[in-house]
């Protein structure tokens, strides 16, 4: 079977932290920072675990903000 | 590894192109973001982009001329659906539509949108119902549901002192002019993709002549709701769903 990789691209700096994108990863991928703000004063979304995205775009479609880009190939 | 994945032809989804690089006003998890993002992906899927004539409100949205790359025009509160149905008449080529809060639409300029909706102009209307007005500081708006709590009505809003909430889109559903009436949310992926069907349905309708249009999308308002955008989200299905049902609820 093909697998299907894939990575999220996150506009830190236009990110306001709402936590949209985290909620609905089907796979937890994403997460807030807990210290690191942008400067804006936001935690921003960023990717936690490698190798686990597979580019669904769930994140990316629910962010009011239009920060997330995504990314997939298959192999 | 990653580095091998990002790469120009393996992206699967950006920002709308036609979306301008200006951060947004509205609140974090806001879902105008959303549905400016739809607005934005149908008009470049129709090609539509310089034939495109927004008509902007009085509200949280008053700043989307600032987003969305199309022709805008700022209206009165509430006078949208009216200055659409001038521009629509001057242009009938263009693709008109209106993108209007529940202040807006339901309580100011309930008589410009029942009127324009029934004379059938051939315009849309995205109505966006959070059930509150955002802008102003969270004061109860006509769609304010009962015993729910805002600025205005601390109690809760009581049926006895403030009246019912007012479902605009059943009201629109009944009109002889409208061609599709739908009720959408955004608070999923799976409801995003059908709002987004949604609003391409009744801007196809508009440039077919089939008559006016409305899309509700009924919202969340997490700083007037006082709760995080997921908890209001929650919330939204938990009692909004309850009294606005979603669906089309006229297709013609």
């Amino acid at each position: 079977m093909a697998k299907i990789k894939g990575a999220t691209v996150v506009d830190t700096e236009r990110c306001k932290g709402c936590n949209l994108c985290v909620v609905a990863c089907p796979l937890d991928v994403l997460e807030l920072t807990s210290k690191e703000v942008n400067k804006k004063g936001y935690h921003f979304a960023r990717e936690v675990k490698d190798d686990t995205c597979i580019g669904c775009a769930a994140c990316a479609t629910v962010c009011p903000d239009g920060c997330i880009s995504v990314y997939k190939v298959k192999e | 590894m990653k580095e091998d994945i990002i790469k120009p032809e393996n992206l699967v989804y950006k920002k709308p192109t036609l979306m301008n690089d200006v951060p947004m006003h509205y609140c974090p998890g806001c879902s105008h973001g959303v549905v400016h993002k739809l607005i934005a992906e149908v008009i470049e899927e129709m090609q539509m982009e310089e034939k495109a004539i927004g008509v902007s409100p009085v509200g949280c949205a008053v700043f989307a001329y600032k987003y969305i790359d199309i022709d805008w025009q700022e209206a009165a509160h509430g006078r949208a659906p009216g200055l659409a149905t001038a521009i629509k008449r001057l242009w009938p080529d263009r693709l008109v539509f209106t993108y209007q809060g529940d202040g807006d639409l339901a309580c100011i300029g309930t008589a410009e949108t029942i009127h324009a909706l029934n004379r059938g102009e051939n315009i849309t209307i995205i109505f966006i119902n959070n059930a509150i007005y955002g802008m102003t500081g969270g004061q109860m708006a006509p769609t304010t549901l009962v015993g729910m709590k805002t600025a205005t009505c601390p109690y809760g809003r009581d049926v006895a002192l403030h009246g019912y909430p007012l479902k605009m889109t059943e009201i629109a559903a009944q009109l002889e002019g409208t061609a599709y009436v739908t009720r959408q949310s955004v608070h999923t992926v799976a409801a995003i993709r059908k709002a987004k069907k949604a609003i391409r349905k009744a801007f196809e309708n508009s440039m077919a002549g089939k008559g006016s249009n409305l899309v509700e999308i009924v919202s969340t308002c997490n700083s007037g709701w006082k709760m995080s955008p997921e908890k209001s989200n929650k919330w939204m299905e938990e009692n909004m769903f309850k009294f606005y049902e979603l669906g089309d609820l006229k297709d013609k």
